[in-house]
């Protein structure tokens, strides 16, 4: 058993510690990683640019850009805010609990790309928690805004992780079977989709826990200043 | 027929564009930063296809190209633009527009989803209009083009507006867009340099003989472990199964594989929240919020992700010898 490319880990992992710039450090490990594993540097360089450009979706996101760019710049956030405020009943709390029921339900259907940090999460869920927010505590800290904006973008991807795993036609229950199919153990989709519903319940209850405990967290803020 | 590559020659020309924009206002790491990212995503395609056919030397090229983007990535500093109108202007504006500004940001997510749930069922003379793969993204491209336009007409400024604005957010979020593809070649290469076997050797080395439960747990928290280290669980599922789980856990101690299966992997989702390697869904929402701390959204989720697997574990435990 060859153990040195471990190295790239250990690369990773100093280099994400001391906070270096994070592109240069993943290469690196990529190249420590594929050199002492006995690539050949011109395989590693094809190996390199194939996977890159064969993970080309991942970027998709920026396509989303121009058009929120054009609404935030013709006051979407501004907006977003204003009619938070005038919303009474609707809480911090509600309102990402709400989010959180719709993306996971989503996600359970197979529906993962309709909503995320790009399309849903930046434009309205993070500026109308804000404002929700605001109702809580109206002078809101920078150090408090980022955490209700970062509260949103957590609740989004716990919404689709544990929502997506019950969908059975989606990724990992397929991958899931073609790995037990490859051993010689047959089973149906639906049988594995089946038990990540229990998680997916927990996922639901946990975050909505800890959604509910972040408001009450910033409610004594706002009492004790 | 409308296919994901159409997608990726849309998103190189929006890179090329943003380079363009940056080469004028002099910003020239930058500039050369997308330029050669923009190449990359239009000649993608080209790539692939001569790998396909035995011809490296493409590949070999774009390897070079990943590798000189690296060398540049440290001289983009994220300092955003400033902002193009001021705030008043931005109020009187939404209180103009009022609730005509949601319509075309929920376009968004409402083609995609229409897409995703008829497209399969359009057809334009004969021939379907989307081609299946990644139906769903390509729906989301198609998307954002028709939010873009609606954008446009609700708001009354030209589409330039919307190309300016939406480079400025791509420069506000600069290297940390480039993370995700790079992590995603970097678990390839880990993958053919064998990390994953030395891992799952290492912990079927410290694995105790004969119990059950610390075997199940050593297999739960090297879903989570490796899940943290490649950034994805769906690279530690084979290894952890191959080393642990099938081995051991099903056929020495009778475990169900459907439960197994389900649950380890949902262990490793909960690792995908704790890593940093799995920039897509925790790095660029940071920088796309424009958080001050990049580690700010796993931060926030990381009481979850403890709490999730918790339940997650035990409910394995509970069922999976039975």
């Amino acid at each position: 058993m060859n153990y040195w490319p471990l190295l790239g880990v250990v690369v990773i992992v100093i280099g994400f510690a001391l906070r270096f710039n994070a592109i240069p450090v993943v290469v690196c490990a990529a190249l420590v990683s594929g050199l002492l594993a006995g690539l050949h540097p011109l395989d590693l360089l094809a190996l390199l640019g194939r996977s890159f450009v064969s993970s080309r979706v991942l970027l998709l996101f920026v396509l989303t850009l121009p058009a929120i760019g054009l609404l935030e710049h013709a006051g979407l956030r501004e907006h977003a805010q204003q009619w938070m405020g005038r919303l009474r009943g609707l809480t911090l709390a509600r309102l990402l609990i709400g989010y959180l029921l719709v993306r996971e339900g989503l996600a359970m259907l197979g529906l993962t790309g309709v909503a995320g940090a790009a399309q849903t999460v930046r434009p309205l869920l993070a500026p109308m928690a804000e404002a929700a927010a605001e109702k809580i505590h109206p002078h809101l800290s920078d150090t408090d805004r980022d955490e209700v904006r970062a509260v949103a973008a957590a609740t989004d991807n716990i919404g689709r992780f544990f929502g997506e795993d019950v969908f059975i036609a989606l990724g990992a229950v397929l991958l899931i079977q073609g790995f037990y199919a490859q051993h010689g153990i047959e089973l149906t989709p639906l049988s594995i989709a089946l038990w990540a519903l229990p998680t997916a319940i927990a996922a639901f209850g946990i975050q909505s826990l800890r959604i509910w405990l972040f408001q009450r967290r910033l409610v004594r803020r706002a009492r004790a200043a | 027929m409308l296919r994901i590559d159409y997608v990726y020659g849309l998103i190189g020309a929006f890179l090329l564009f943003t380079a363009w924009r940056n080469l004028r206002d002099r910003q020239y790491p930058r500039a050369a930063f997308w330029l050669l990212l923009g190449v990359l995503f239009a000649g993608g395609d080209f790539v692939l296809a001569q790998q396909k056919i035995g011809h490296a030397l493409p590949a070999q090229f774009a390897g070079c190209m990943v590798i000189a983007l690296a060398l540049l990535a440290p001289f983009l500093r994220r300092q955003s633009h400033p902002e193009t109108v001021s705030a008043s202007a931005r109020l009187a504006s939404a209180l103009r527009l009022g609730h005509q500004l949601f319509v075309p940001a929920l376009l968004i997510p409402l083609v995609t989803l229409l897409i995703a749930l008829f497209g399969e069922h359009l057809f334009i003379g004969g021939s379907a209009l989307f081609a299946k793969p990644q139906m769903t993204l390509t729906g989301l491209a198609l998307a954002c083009m028709v939010a873009l336009f609606a954008a446009a007409h609700v708001a009354r400024a030209s589409l330039h507006v919307g190309l300016a604005e939406g480079r400025r957010l791509l420069d506000a979020i600069g290297w940390a867009a480039l993370l995700p593809l790079l992590l995603a070649a970097l678990g390839e290469v880990f993958t053919q340099s064998g990390v994953g076997t030395a891992i799952a050797a290492l912990s079927g080395a410290i694995l105790p003989e004969g119990n059950a439960f610390m075997c199940l747990l050593v297999f739960a928290l090297g879903m989570v472990l490796f899940t943290v280290i490649m950034g994805n669980a769906f690279a530690a599922f084979p290894v952890m199964m191959a080393g642990i789980g099938l081995p051991l856990l099903i056929q020495r101690y009778g475990a169900n594989p459907a439960i197994l299966g389900s649950m380890g992997m949902l262990c490793g989702y909960c690792g995908t929240l704790l890593t940093p390697m799995a920039a897509d869904y925790n790095l660029v929402p940071a920088a796309l919020l424009e958080l001050r701390n990049p580690y700010g959204v796993i931060r926030a989720q990381a009481w979850s992700a403890v709490g999730i697997f918790i339940v997650t574990f035990v409910t394995m435990w509970l069922l999976v010898f039975h």
